[in-house]
């Protein structure tokens, strides 16, 4: 299979996650669409980790690296959201604007 | 099939397992304590382990060798990061340690949290493979973006934190994008190569130039990622809010640490590994870099919040630090190293007195409290007046010699345009700082204070350490900067 189907899918899905993180306004969906990217960057490690000649298996240790980080970036960014909502009740970041400029 | 397992030696990173093991004892410490009036013994054994990590850096001091299958560099540049990074932590424990007292807030977590950021930090130095750097990256990313919203009572705080947080990731995933790029283009990660597998550079040579366009690309989304951390324009709109939330030690531990941290890395990914492209990557660099020092002088002309007006001082002292690595020859990074040696320690200084002034709740941020400090606190006036010149870049500073440091490096190059475009950006940035010295020294306060603010002598100490090293640096900067000339000293690797 040519590699650039996967590159394709998976710039796709960084695309898709961008366009999330810029448009959504709840908090725990901009979470959610930054995963997308992270996940859209395993499949690039992945698929150029499996079928180039000049890759050896590093990629896919590394994909294994962002899984682990991507896991405890979670952790700790529902942690900041949970704390948000006990104190203002909202999660909607446009709602976010005690400072500006 | 024989399984090789590979020769794992962890005296590379020393200093980093000191700090983790450190934080962890301090935190199952904490816990079987429990809650006692006064719990000196954190700030103590937080204290302990940043000594030993300034032991275990300086031991190092003098070799050039990769370690852990060539993912960790020890080397001198990795050296005076480290024990630059253990001095930052230490002034901001003892910082920490008055503010969490003020606030009656005074966990243990606070301390493992600024243990694991140093430690992530320090990994950041030594990294010598993409990978090392993500995951340093990531290490201290984390902790800050907690530290951030220390302050659990205060929403500001935690607003700051969210953005930090939300902005912070989003650029991590386009600096992962840009490895896995690297990855692509030329098949390896690491940034020097040696017997365990080849380098960036060498396979890039090997491969010739098919995938140069790939590997450009991929250069560009890293500077975005690291751009992002050393607070650079058009990637710092993070940095005024989450600096004016967050708790004053852990906004000056940032605005020092994260910086050394990030630029760190761009020193050794962009002058060392992808200097044999430098004329790739210039244009890109000069572009970000004049624009950082432009739109961070300007706006912080109109700020209003003390917090925010360091913030945005910190993004133009980005811009300067970038004309030291532009240029790219050994005086370049030597003075990048000076001067984010010394940029760090004033900024800690400014930000243990606004500490100190802005009373219970951490809420005493602005201009106008600041009206008439001279006569109200000459001391920590005189201190901030201080620490201000030397940001301002004035001579008998350690602020001045560190901009020339920079900007000759950017002459020797034949980028004098950039070192004028520095010192105009300067001679701008020098009114917003005499702004407020005009209000400490000039205008009359408007109303008396219920509560008069007291310094604890953590921060006293604090204070008084860096206003000696701002004028001792000033004075006499030559062993400084002959130390971070033979930090400079890379590891070329094979």
């Amino acid at each position: 299979m040519p590699i650039s189907y996967f590159l394709v899918l998976s710039a796709l899905l960084f695309s898709i996650g961008v366009y999330g993180v810029l448009a959504r306004r709840h908090a725990v969906l901009v979470l959610l669409s930054i995963e997308l990217m992270l996940n859209a960057v395993n499949i690039n490690l992945v698929a150029f980790s499996a079928l180039l000649e000049k890759a050896g298996l590093d990629g896919q240790v590394f994909a294994l690296f962002v899984i682990a980080v991507a896991a405890a970036e979670v952790g700790v960014g529902l942690a900041i959201v949970i704390l948000i909502y006990r104190n203002s009740q909202d999660t909607d970041v446009g709602e976010l604007s005690l400072m500006k400029w | 099939m024989p399984l090789d397992i590979p020769a794992v030696r962890l005296t590379g990173i020393a200093p980093e397992i000191a700090l983790c093991a450190t934080a962890l004892l301090l935190l199952v410490i904490d816990a079987v304590l429990g809650e006692r009036r006064n719990r000196w013994y954190l700030p103590a054994l937080a204290s302990i382990g940043l000594g030993l990590s300034i032991y275990f850096a300086t031991e190092a001091w003098g070799t050039t060798r990769l370690e852990l299958s060539g993912m960790v560099a020890v080397d001198g540049f990795a050296s005076f990061v480290k024990i630059t990074l253990a001095v930052f932590g230490l002034l901001t424990v003892w910082l920490g340690r008055d503010f969490l007292v003020r606030e009656r807030a005074e966990e243990g977590e606070f301390y493992g949290l600024v243990l694991f950021a140093v430690a992530g930090m320090m990994l950041m130095a030594g990294a010598a493979d993409l990978i090392v750097v993500f995951l340093a990256l990531e290490t201290f990313s984390l902790a800050l973006y907690v530290l951030v919203g220390f302050r659990r009572r205060s929403l500001l705080s935690q607003e700051s934190s969210m953005k930090y947080f939300l902005l912070g990731s989003f650029s991590t995933a386009f600096f992962l994008l840009g490895i896995a790029f690297v990855y692509g283009a030329v098949g390896s990660t690491n940034l020097y190569g040696g017997e365990d597998g080849p380098g960036i550079v060498s396979s890039f040579m090997a491969t010739g130039a098919s995938d140069v366009g790939l590997l450009i690309l991929a250069m560009g989304l890293l500077i975005v990622g690291l751009g992002f951390k050393v607070a650079a324009v058009p990637f710092h709109m993070w940095t005024p809010d989450a600096y004016q939330g967050a708790p004053s030690p852990v906004t000056g531990f940032m605005a020092a640490g994260s910086k050394i941290a990030g630029f760190a890395a761009l020193l050794r990914l962009l002058d060392v590994t992808l200097y044999p492209l430098r004329e790739d990557w210039r244009p890109l660099v000069i572009g970000v870099a004049v624009l950082t020092m432009v739109v961070g002088s300007v706006l912080a002309v109109v700020q209003e919040d003390v917090k925010r007006l360091l913030a945005y001082s910190s993004i133009a002292h980005a811009g300067f630090v970038f004309t030291g690595l532009i240029a790219a020859n050994d005086r370049g990074v030597s003075g990048s190293l000076f001067y984010l040696a010394t940029y760090g320690i004033t900024v800690l200084g400014a930000f243990a007195v606004v500490a100190v002034l802005s009373g219970r709740d951490d809420e005493k941020v602005t201009l106008r409290d600041y009206r008439g400090l001279f006569y109200d606190r000459p001391l920590l006036a005189g201190a901030l007046t201080l620490f201000l010149l030397s940001l301002a870049g004035v001579p008998v500073t350690s602020g001045f010699v560190a901009k020339l440091v920079v900007f000759g490096a950017a002459i020797q190059e034949g980028y004098w345009w950039l070192a004028v475009v520095g010192m105009v950006t300067s001679a701008i940035a020098a009114f917003f700082y005499l702004k407020v010295l005009v209000v400490m020294y000039m205008q009359e306060k408007e109303t008396e204070d219920a509560e008069r603010v007291r310094s604890g002598p953590l921060s006293t100490g604090v204070i008084g350490l860096a206003a000696l090293a701002t004028i001792v640096l000033g004075l006499y900067w030559g062993p400084l900067i002959d130390v971070a000339e033979r930090a400079t000293l890379f590891f070329a690797g094979g």
